[in-house]
């Protein structure tokens, strides 16, 4: 071990400066060369589209700019912004102007950018702590001691998982449909038992715009189709946090029930004293992970509902792919766009904040 | 790091979910009561009744043997059975003029091409972010992160623009990259990279750097120790992630369905969306389902196989 010499050679004197400074750098050109692939790769297609996203969202870029030596899109400045924004913002009755124009609502119809992005926050609020709930009960039943055919249950409830969003959403839709869907179909077998007509159950779970519960949110109608694929993303959702609840609950040391119980401690206070605070620091991170994904579930939204009916259940992704697939206001998509970033900024940093100031627990 | 996602990863499962428990029979496990076994076996079952309901619909749907345009009445076992349906769509899925294999050969490029090209780069890039200290490592890892964060659709209109604006002639081919599979690849690629550089960086942290350290001792390069050390250790986190991009590219939707409009470019997951809602027109349930189940049973039985390695990627994957 005497000869080691971090590999210079010992006639490293008599050596070129220019050498010495190849030698030198070795380290670092072998790091810049393994990044070079991946720094031009994604300078050219993410980064240089991005910039690109932020200048289109400064001009009127339609059809009529997409052919190669078409036109040039006119510069509107922050126009686009204005037109997505409403001209005004109704709190508790009370009415704000604001330098919103709406232009957006009038080109596309039934398009409001508050509804839009509340909605998504609904139903973001809406599907996270049942996903949890339910895995965690789950998770719990799998767990009792004894049970019999854990793996048989186990292997089952895997199943949403490994099932492509796709074809999920899609086959759900059908299972929605009016006339053919399972679920109208099975409403109206079990009524047929208690002798109620098969035509109450033709239920338009995606076309039906009256809200069936009034009441809740006003200002954000929640159809029956929002119910739909509350119900569709529950059945997608549950496993996987059944999955890390399952991890977490194998996890905790069987000695803890067994001093608990010596002590007297009831099964309710054992639960609520040692599963719940040991499951926590695993539940959260796999919460805010799910608010993401559930905020972007682009999947559930647009093969279900289409956003429908009259856009009410459009959440932000779906209403910006909206925007440039059928409403081909590719300026104006771009705009949208980028007010995603900015929201989904805000929603990673405090999904960041919570999961990092809950990653530690005290028993 | 800040990534919630990451966070996740450090707590996965020991063992495969659905594989747990080889011994678990014990002597506590005889003790559950007969009265209170029986109402958790209720329990049980209807939520692998839940779990089974759309599953064992649409396995009905494909195997009905009455080629009836729409189902007419509930059920989840069919009245007899016959492959019609999959004969249909392997014949001739949709309208359009394509048959199933070509189909799935255009997705099968799509996702192999953007599994294996952001595999590729993705590995380089998460061994250098992994292993060595540079100028600018913390502000490119920062960039790669924002992106991670974005979902796919939020690039869509300036990569459609920009792709739109690149015509390719090389020798007799000619076409637009918009309205290409290799349009859509780099399309989708853009969102897949930075997702498999994080996600391998992640694995790579974990590999010692003691067999590095011990190796440079003798006098390997970094190219060396990257090859014969990291490369081979990594393999798992590779067929992995490799999976997760090509699981995402499978089914992949919202790209194709903007950029393609030749149906011999078309893939699956459009084919899918054909066949179902708006614009099924008349094609009959029982060859949606056999569509549906043929175009998730690869990927599913797959995923079955790798699941107890993917629990933390998982999470990440799905935010694209």
């Amino acid at each position: 071990m005497a000869t080691m010499t971090n590999g210079m050679p010992p006639m490293m004197k008599e050596e070129r400066p220019v050498n010495a400074w190849w030698r030198r750098t070795s380290y670092t050109r072998a790091a810049y060369s393994y990044l070079i692939p991946a720094a031009i790769v994604m300078a050219l297609i993410t980064f240089y589209p991005m910039l690109y996203q932020v200048w289109m969202s400064f001009t009127d870029f339609g059809i009529a700019n997409l052919r190669r030596g078409s036109v040039a899109p006119n510069y509107v400045g922050i126009q686009n912004y204005l037109d997505i924004l409403p001209d005004k913002i109704s709190i508790a009755g009370i009415e704000i102007d604001t330098p919103g124009t709406g232009k957006l609502g009038a080109k596309v119809q039934n398009f409001v950018f508050l509804r839009v992005l509340g909605f998504n926050l609904v139903w973001t609020i809406a599907n996270v702590p049942i996903h949890i709930v339910l895995g965690v009960l789950i998770a719990l039943l799998l767990n009792t001691p004894g049970l019999w055919g854990k793996r048989i249950y186990r292997a089952i409830y895997i199943l949403p998982i490994v099932l492509p969003w796709l074809v999920v959403a899609t086959v759900w839709r059908n299972m929605f449909d009016q006339d053919n869907g399972s679920i109208n179909l099975m409403l109206a077998s079990i009524g047929n038992l208690f002798n109620i007509p098969p035509e109450v159950f033709r239920i338009r779970w995606m076309e039906n715009i009256y809200p069936p519960v009034k009441w809740l949110l006003p200002g954000i109608p929640l159809p029956l189709s929002f119910y739909a694929m509350l119900l569709t993303n529950i059945w997608m959702g549950w496993p996987f946090n059944t999955i890390i609840a399952t991890g977490a609950l194998q996890s905790i040391p069987k000695d803890l029930y067994e001093a608990a119980s010596i002590d007297g401690a009831s099964g309710r206070q054992q639960f609520f004293s040692i599963t719940v605070p040991l499951l926590r620091p695993a539940m959260i991170p796999a919460a805010m992970v799910g608010t993401i994904i559930t905020f972007n579930l682009f999947n559930a939204i647009y093969f279900m509902s289409g956003g429908g009916p009259l856009r009410m259940t459009q959440i932000m992704v779906t209403t910006a792919y909206d925007l440039v697939n059928a409403q081909r206001l590719y300026g104006m998509a771009a705009a949208f766009c980028v007010i995603i970033f900015f929201v989904l900024l805000v929603l990673t940093l405090i999904t960041n904040r919570v999961t990092q100031a809950t990653e530690r627990y005290d028993v | 790091m800040s990534n919630p996602a990451q966070i996740l990863k450090t707590q996965p499962p020991k063992v495969a979910f659905w594989r747990k428990g080889p011994k678990e029979v014990s002597e506590e496990e005889r003790h559950l009561p007969l009265g209170k076994q029986l109402l958790l076996q209720l329990l049980c079952l209807f939520v692998a009744f839940t779990v089974m309901f759309p599953i064992l619909w649409v396995v009905s749907l494909s195997l009905d043997p009455r080629d009836i345009a729409r189902p007419d009445k509930f059920r989840l076992i069919p009245p007899g059975a016959s492959l019609k349906a999959y004969q249909r769509v392997l014949d001739k899925p949709t309208a359009n003029p394509v048959t199933f294999t070509e189909l799935a050969l255009n997705q099968f490029k799509l996702a192999g091409g953007t599994a294996v090209f952001s595999i590729f780069i993705g590995l380089l890039a998460a061994y250098s972010f992994s292993r060595f200290e540079f100028k600018g490592r913390k502000a490119l890892m920062l960039g790669v992160v924002t992106v991670l964060m974005l979902p796919s659709i939020a690039t869509i209109a300036p990569l459609f623009v920009l792709l739109n604006g690149i015509n390719v002639v090389w020798g007799d081919l000619s076409f637009n990259m918009r309205n290409s599979l290799i349009g859509v690849g780099i399309a989708v690629a853009a969102g897949q990279l930075p997702f498999s550089i994080w996600n391998l960086k992640g694995y790579l942290d974990t590999i010692p750097r003691e067999l590095e350290e011990a190796a440079r001792i003798d006098g390997a390069s970094p190219n060396q120790m990257f090859l014969r050390i990291v490369l081979p250790l990594a393999m798992p986190a590779i067929a992995v992630t490799g999976f997760l991009v090509f699981n995402t590219a499978w089914t992949e939707f919202v790209m194709s369905w903007q950029f393609l409009t030749n149906p011999k470019d078309f893939t699956l997951a459009m084919s899918l969306w054909n066949m179902t809602g708006t614009y099924s027109g008349d094609t009959p349930w029982s060859a949606f389902a056999a569509m549906a189940l043929m175009v998730a049973a690869p990927v599913a039985a797959v995923y079955l196989l790798l699941q107890k390695y993917i629990v933390g990627g998982l999470t990440l994957g799905s935010v694209k």
